[in-house]
């Protein structure tokens, strides 16, 4: 199970870099897009998408991380185990 | 002294902590619930900046915030205590929704409107940041060991039965007012604001009464307290790796699953399958309150066979059931799937006078109404408006036979068709029972959750451990829901299928709920925390 938890924090590791390009490639498209009339509109909702978006894809990427180091092998059994 | 806690003193707990977090659940919907009418009062009416404003305040701005109260008030809490703390989120959140409702609309004080209220709006996100962990905090920590999600699952009901009140409060008003008075500058819709002032000075006397956690009581007697609570929560991996978890292992998923339920399905229902305004609330209504008592019955089991199983099915559940069940919600008011009875057909309307548009005097607009009833009793009500522009403005009305041909520059090709549907008994139910399913996930993966995050997490950081993560997961991502699933409709759309694929806002939520279920099931333990003191 631990080697499972390891290799899938890889692929978190991949993927919240991946969700950033994908967004922003979304973005992109749809702003360019836009007619003229809903524009400011659309740029206005993908700039809120990705403020929003891309510090949970950079918690996801650590979440990933501290996986792949095996952080998440043994859980804490007690609150002194919380403190380093 | 935990174990040795008198019912009568928990069910006073639990009782003075759930009512301020009704409140303030309902506080935060009602804002949501009447979005239509306040973005029209407080917003131009003109398209462009105005588009802009309304986007950011009423799908956004609330949700967005309430991560930042979580690390405000959860830092506070863990410095100066959870009884004060969300004494003041209450104040706060009171006070905002009480100045929403008395701010004058855009008519009369113009851009100042709603840069009032999107501050009274982002006040009310941040104090929901801080009260949710300070309730949950609180009363785990007073409850005896072995019953924590039984005793917590009673905070959990709070955010349904406020969505509940906030449904009903609007809906009573609504009824007893017309559209018209209740959309006016200074009509109904501005009373449920009004009502909140009353119900949070009740709430904040009946907690000025209570006493601190005994847990944080014996912490600062103890001198343990946390002397930078942000830093120990967020600055050390130990503690930052379980924040993560909880995160993106089991509140994300909650999230999502939540505002589907009990948002995303209301939205659909109405503006998709174009249920009229009273009736679709009813069948949320109804079906909220048949499932509530599940909140507590999760709760409870969560006691007996662990937290994590009773969320993750609940989110499982929710993956592979929700295109299903948004498709027999489509099935059902679908008017190819029923008989017509054609003898009764009640009215084919045309109003023979047609209206002046209030601006433009060379502008008509000719009303039809015709209305279709079904062998099963329900009602589709047709109103179509056709445009007719004329080369001189008229001075007064005049029936449309008098018109005289020549007259006219332009008319619309095609009437402009709004659909409102009133569903017969069986469909009703039918609906009302899909809705409940959708809830009962709601109960199963929200129901043990905050005794879920409360173990997760020591004493001296728990209100700002547990907040943030609730929030990002349930405000962030849950509270996205209605906004993001629009937007991927919109997405679908295409001048070949201008309406779309209505179901593919789903995969938003279907999406964050898998991943969600996957890390949950790989990561988290099933252990129960018999011991929150340390």
């Amino acid at each position: 199970m631990n080697k499972i938890k390891q290799l899938l924090g890889y692929i978190w590791m991949i993927t919240a870099p991946a969700i950033i390009c994908f967004l922003v490639y979304q973005a992109i498209t749809k702003i360019n897009t836009a007619s003229e009339a809903t524009r400011s509109n659309v740029i206005l909702q993908w700039v809120i998408i990705l403020l929003i978006f891309t510090p949970i894809c950079v918690g996801f990427f650590i979440f990933g991380k501290y996986a792949s180091e095996d952080a998440y092998a043994q859980l804490p059994s007690s609150s002194d185990e919380l403190e380093d | 002294m935990n174990g040795t806690k008198q019912p009568s003193n928990i069910a006073f707990v639990i009782g003075a902590s759930s009512v301020g977090t009704l409140i303030e659940w309902y506080d935060f919907y009602i804002f949501g619930m009447l979005a239509t009418i306040l973005s029209k009062q407080f917003f131009p009416a003109d398209a462009g900046t105005a588009a802009l404003l309304s986007t950011l305040a009423i799908f956004a701005a609330g949700f967005i915030v309430r991560p930042f109260g979580a690390l405000v008030f959860g830092r506070l809490g863990d410095l100066i205590g959870r009884k004060h703390t969300f004494l003041l989120t209450l104040i706060i959140m009171g006070g905002s929704t009480f100045a929403i409702g008395l701010v004058p609309g855009f008519k009369t004080i113009g851009w100042l409107a709603p840069i009032l209220v999107l501050i009274l709006r982002l006040l009310q996100g941040l104090a929901l940041g801080g009260e949710y962990g300070g309730a949950a905090t609180y009363v785990a920590e007073h409850a005896p060991a072995g019953q924590r999600g039984f005793w917590t699952s009673w905070i959990q009901t709070t955010a349904t039965l406020g969505l509940f009140l906030a449904l009903g409060i609007i809906i009573l008003i609504r009824t007893n007012q017309g559209v018209e008075q209740f959309s006016a500058e200074w009509g109904g819709w501005r009373y449920p604001f009004w009502i909140s002032i009353i119900l949070v000075g009740v709430s904040v006397l009946i907690r000025m009464k209570m006493s601190e956690s005994p847990m944080f009581t014996k912490l600062k007697a103890e001198g343990k307290t946390s002397t930078n609570p942000l830093k120990e929560s967020f600055g050390h991996k130990a503690n930052f790796k379980m924040v993560l978890l909880a995160l993106f292992g089991a509140v994300m998923g909650q999230g999502v699953v939540w505002y589907t339920g009990q948002f995303y399905a209301q939205s659909f229902i109405e503006t998709v399958c174009k249920i009229d305004f009273i009736q679709s609330r009813n069948i949320m209504l109804i079906a909220i309150l048949m499932a509530t008592p599940c909140f507590v019955l999760f709760g409870w089991l969560s006691d007996k066979i662990g937290r994590k199983w009773i969320m993750l099915i609940g989110m499982l559940a929710a993956v592979l059931t929700y295109r299903p069940i948004y498709q027999e919600f489509i099935n059902i008011t679908s008017a190819s799937n029923r008989t017509q009875i054609v003898d009764l057909r009640l009215t084919n309307t045309i109003t023979a006078f047609p209206i002046i548009d209030a601006k433009d005097k060379t502008k008509l607009y000719i009303k039809q109404q015709s209305d279709t009833t079904y062998l099963d009793g329900s009602v589709f009500k047709y109103f179509k408006t056709d445009t007719m522009i004329l080369i001189a403005p008229v001075d007064g009305t005049r029936p449309l036979t008098l018109i005289n041909p020549e007259m006219i520059k332009y008319k619309s090709p095609k009437p402009n068709v709004v659909v409102e549907k009133t569903m017969g008994r069986s469909a009703y139910w039918d609906m009302i029972w899909l809705v409940f399913i959708q809830i009962v996930y709601v109960t199963m993966v929200y129901g043990p959750i905050a005794a879920f995050l409360v173990e997760m997490f020591p004493t001296k950081i728990r209100y700002t451990s547990m907040s943030l993560p609730y929030h990002i997961g349930n405000g962030v991502f849950g509270g996205l829901v209605p906004f993001l699933g629009t937007l991927i409709v919109e997405f679908t759309k295409s001048p070949a299928h201008p309406n779309g694929d209505v179901l593919a806002g789903l995969w938003y939520p279907i999406a964050i709920a898998a991943v969600c279920f996957v890390i949950g099931v790989i990561y988290l333990q099933n252990k129960i925390d018999k011991d929150v003191m340390d």
